[in-house]
């Protein structure tokens, strides 16, 4: 079901964030503390990634990272913010109460951001929302 | 006596030291009547007796050290706890401070008289300067015993503040996946931040997606305090969840307004009842009244 998504240069590269793919959707798994190269890797592989395979959604979880400071958040919204240029949406899953009142306290309120408790609540969001197939078209969703 | 070296056995305060280790007993037994503590130690006259000798054991080791005026005495340690215990039961009686003051004072005279009769060839001028220093040492130990007693009132007081911060902001599970926290009371720097805290808490433990904050309770909403709601709110949507404040008196909506309080991106819903329907709508969970059978409109 889910691959790896290989790097650039065909297998996975160290500094790498892995990004899963699932469906049409594109997991990524933030762990631990996160150097700002590693960061900014991550936005490009993520951009590339998307004009590649189609995907429409982009679940970001960040459950595993303490601290989340002014240049992770940057990056976060800017991410969101290219993959809604190249017509997909990005949650953000599972930010700790810690992070949240930091983030809210440096004034980083991070707008445009989708956000969802858990993975599944997040995939739930992206497909229940999104146009089944990009090249589909709209389709009127019943409630 | 200036010209007498300290630490002699002629000086007042050994005078004193050796008197209290001789009439230990004397003085135990006469303070076991006085009404501090016959009060205090209701149980029996032993266990007031034993308390006693070990108040004079103190009272001794603290002229034996010459430091009759220092309520910091190291004498005082070993008794503090006990004196402590006696203040304490003394103004949960309901006495005021002054009241223990005097009935602490009523200690003094049996243990002058006891000292006044040991010393019946002694010169006058020797005979008060050991009343002195002993009174000195009565009042060192009134003291101590106002400072615990104070102090224990402090550690009381901090102790029902903590509590009543954790009990103000209960976090209500009022359905699958919503949580509700009722404010009462006047919120402040501190009590936004324990609220923002233990609501963020329960989000994550109950997976609720839906948090609603009901300030029915709360008497007036400063700019302060509407920007502590505005960040949880913001806190809570980074984590996934959505906050409805609801509740919002007139008075405090005319208040917002007029303050230039823009709450435009919160939800806010007139009571908690409409806000938990509003909710349960948005999870797409309807109420059918048992009676008519009929939905519930809200």
């Amino acid at each position: 079901m889910s691959q790896a998504f290989p790097g650039p240069y065909g297998g996975p590269v160290t500094g790498h964030v892995p990004v899963l793919r699932l469906g049409e959707v594109l997991l990524v798994t933030l762990q631990g503390d996160l150097h700002d190269s590693t960061a900014q890797q991550l936005q490009q592989d993520l951009a590339e990634t998307i004009s590649r395979s189609g995907a429409t959604g982009v679940i970001i979880d960040i459950s595993g990272v303490e601290i989340v400071d002014s240049f992770l958040g940057r990056v976060l919204a800017e991410i969101a913010g290219q993959t809604e240029l190249l017509a997909a949406r990005t949650v953000v899953v599972g930010m700790r109460p810690a992070v949240a009142i930091t983030l809210v306290e440096l004034g980083l309120s991070l707008p445009g951001v989708h956000t969802a408790l858990s993975t599944e609540v997040a995939m739930e969001l992206l497909t229940q929302h999104a146009p089944s197939s990009r090249y589909g078209g709209l389709r009127q969703e019943s409630p | 006596m200036p010209e007498e070296a300290e630490g002699t056995a002629g000086s007042p305060t050994h005078e004193v030291r050796d008197f209290l280790r001789r009439r230990r007993e004397q003085i135990a037994q006469r303070w076991a009547d006085e009404a501090l503590f016959r009060a205090v130690f209701t149980v029996s006259r032993d266990e007031a007796v034993e308390a006693g000798k070990a108040v004079v054991d103190g009272l001794a080791q603290v002229a034996d050290a010459q430091r009759v005026e220092d309520p910091d005495a190291a004498g005082f340690t070993s008794v503090r706890e006990q004196l402590a215990r006696m203040g304490a039961a003394r103004s949960r009686a309901g006495l005021s401070t002054a009241q223990v003051s005097s009935e602490l004072a009523a200690l003094r005279p049996p243990v002058e008289n006891l000292l006044l009769a040991d010393l019946p060839d002694a010169s006058p001028e020797e005979a008060r300067a050991c009343v002195t220093t002993l009174s000195v040492l009565m009042g060192t130990l009134r003291v101590v015993v106002m400072q615990t007693a104070l102090s224990e009132g402090q550690a009381l007081i901090d102790r029902q503040r903590l509590q009543l911060l954790e009990v103000a902001t209960p976090v209500i599970k009022l359905w699958d996946g919503i949580v509700a926290v009722p404010l009462i009371g006047t919120l402040d720097s501190a009590r936004s931040q324990v609220v923002m805290e233990t609501l963020l808490e329960s989000i994550v433990e109950q997976q609720a997606r839906y948090a609603i904050l009901d300030i029915t309770g709360v008497p007036t909403v400063d700019s302060l305090v509407a920007q502590h709601l505005m960040k949880t709110v913001a806190a809570a949507r980074l984590m996934g969840a959505e906050c409805i404040v609801s509740g919002i008196r007139p008075a405090i909506a005319q208040t917002m307004v007029h303050l230039g309080l823009d709450l435009g991106t919160v939800v806010t819903r007139a009571s908690l009842a409409d806000a938990l329907g509003y909710v349960l709508h948005q999870l797409g969970v309807g109420i059918v009244n048992p009676v008519v059978n009929g939905p519930v409109t809200r």
